[in-house]
């Protein structure tokens, strides 16, 4: 990590692509900058000697918060299914889909 | 199974979904039941809504420790991450899945010839909802619209990662069977893939000789029955060599298999292959289970198929090999402790075993719920002779479709009564009385005249009497 080169704008293209968001030329360059800052900041911590600290999955100082197997009741359907903007068989109508899930 | 082309080898690595069968989801209450009415368990949780905090099910935890331990894995402390993609199956624009600490780590399987694959691991994750495509041919291509049904979103997962271990399509198959078997006996699962509660993705390469290195690999997808997993990579294999010896390359990616057309096809490359950008989920903490919670949940397991295949050969002694597949596939079925319970009742063990793997397993779901003393009741009249092979299959019928019942009150329905001493020679000697002609060509050698007789005497008796008998009276008379 490091050893790693700059940002620059074609990582937030990237980033900005995989996350479906729409960027002008102008939201690219500002959130280059932003974005650069964060990582520089983020860099001094791998300055530290830090060999004997295991990483932390969590900020929390707990484990296993668990709930017993009960069923709940769900939500209405109709209820539900009013809100969607496009319904067709009582199921969630969305448009074509190219490809298949991961 | 068929061989590759000569010089050349496969590499096979499987990927093995498979629902787990809790009461309710893995991160909400909604109930976990497949086939309900579309979108009628679902919650802010399941359906992505902003806001909603997801709770670990405890079952799920236990339920994944049960396969792992089943697996030999080693059952570790583990934490979720974030799997981020866009499909409208996964509404909230991420997969809770694990990413570099499964709950189960490395263990392993082995085949019932004996041949070990290794398990890399087998982490827990959520499934996503189900994605209809309407349109032209009922499939992606061609539709307009794509419906959603969010039931099985958020349903605990754990997949199952192989080594490429794998060889053969016939070993792809086996491993599949097995780990089947395993996850029925483990509690976990139900292994119904005609469900699509367990789910097949193969990795396929292919080498020249087994000192070469791996070659490139291609994902198959859409394995949704055990003969789909053998034909596949079968085909898959032999694909990859045909190109490569025309000295093409194998393009790294993944694949869909066509179970009608019996091919693959391309779905995506690696150059479209998804940035996953996994991170820590902040809203789980890391389940940290303790030995003693490890150590009850070994205890609570029962025996694994392969335990249960060798008590079946032990009871069958020197078992051919034609009782080997039968009781392979009498465990693959969980059908084993209907063989045990009949041989403890004092039924010998190759009937037990004969009508278990044909009366019993073509039942069907049914035969979960048969009591195994009605079925041995049953066996044990047939091998007194109080019962045919005919009638006693009858008896079984009528004993599976009600679950249970007295097998002599059955066969007095049926009018099975046991025939009196002496009652068959009586007939024999009667039906013989009545037909000189065609006995006396019969002790001259036609042999194909048994057939006559045997039809005379079983309606003379109405099929009471026992084909092994008759036989035995006309085989005595004939050399008189």
């Amino acid at each position: 990590m490091s050893e790693a080169r700059p940002l620059d704008a074609s990582d937030v293209t990237k980033v900005a692509s995989l996350a479906r968001l729409s960027l002008s030329d102008a939201e690219v360059e500002r959130f280059t900058g932003q974005l650069a800052r964060i990582l520089e900041s983020a860099a001094e911590i791998a300055e530290l000697d830090l060999g004997d600290v295991s990483p932390t999955a969590h900020p929390l100082a707990l484990a296993n918060v668990l709930r017993e197997d009960d069923v709940r009741a769900s939500l209405d359907r109709d209820e539900v299914l009013s809100q969607a903007p496009s319904v067709n068989d009582r199921r969630f109508s969305v448009p074509k889909i190219v490809g298949e899930a991961p | 199974m068929s061989a590759l082309p000569d010089g050349w080898t496969m590499v096979v690595g499987l990927e093995v979904h498979t629902e787990l069968r809790t009461d309710t989801k893995l991160f909400c209450g909604c109930a976990n039941n497949f086939g309900d009415e579309p979108n009628t368990n679902i919650c802010p949780v399941c359906l992505g809504l902003p806001g909603a905090l997801p709770v670990l099910n405890q079952r799920a935890v236990e339920y994944a420790i049960r396969i792992g331990l089943a697996l030999n894995c080693v059952v570790q402390n583990s934490s979720f991450h974030r799997k981020n993609y866009f499909y409208p199956d996964m509404p909230k624009d991420f997969q809770i899945s694990q990413y570099d600490v499964p709950i189960n780590g490395p263990g392993y399987l082995d085949l019932p010839d004996g041949v070990r694959v290794g398990i890399e691991r087998a982490h827990l994750e959520e499934d996503t909802g189900k994605t209809t495509h309407l349109g032209g041919t009922g499939r992606i291509h061609g539709s307009d619209e794509s419906l959603v049904d969010y039931n099985r979103s958020g349903v605990p997962l754990v997949e199952i990662v192989s080594c490429p271990d794998i060889r053969s399509a016939a070993q792809a198959r086996a491993y599949a069977a097995e780990l089947r078997s395993i996850l029925i006996a483990s509690g976990a699962s139900d292994g119904r893939m005609e469900e699509g509660s367990m789910r097949v993705d193969a990795n396929v390469s292919v080498r020249r000789g087994d000192d070469q290195p791996f070659g490139t690999r291609c994902e198959i997808k859409n394995l949704n029955s055990l003969r789909s997993v053998q034909r596949a990579v079968e085909y898959e294999a032999l694909r990859q060599i045909a190109l490569l010896e025309d000295g093409g390359t194998v393009t790294q990616e993944t694949r869909h298999w066509d179970e009608d057309a019996g091919k693959t096809h391309t779905l995506r490359t690696k150059e479209e292959a998804y940035d996953y950008r996994y991170f820590p989920e902040p809203d789980l903490v890391p389940v940290e289970p303790t030995s003693e919670f490890i150590d009850t949940v070994r205890s609570e397991l029962g025996p694994m198929p392969a335990e249960r295949r060798a008590t079946l050969v032990s009871l069958l002694g020197e078992p051919t090999d034609a009782q080997l597949d039968q009781l392979l596939s009498v465990v693959e079925q969980g059908l084993d402790s209907f063989v045990v319970a009949a041989v403890a009742a004092g039924v010998n063990a190759p009937l037990a075993l004969t009508r278990t793997s044909n009366e019993l397993a073509a039942s069907g779901d049914v035969v979960a719920t048969v009591d195994a003393q009605a079925v041995a009741a049953t066996l044990l009249m047939e091998q007194a002779g109080e019962l045919s092979a005919t009638q006693s299959k009858a008896v079984l019928q009528e004993v599976i479709v009600n679950g249970g019942g007295d097998p002599k009150a059955i066969a007095k329905a049926k009018g099975f009564e046991q025939m009196a001493d002496g009652a068959l020679d009586t007939i024999l000697d009667e039906v013989i009385a009545a037909h000189p002609d065609e006995w006396s060509r019969f002790c001259d050698g036609d042999d194909k005249l048994q057939g006559f007789f045997t039809g005379k005497i079983m309606a003379a008796t109405k099929g009471q009497a026992d084909g092994k008998a008759v036989a035995a009276g006309l085989r005595t008379r004939r050399s008189a």
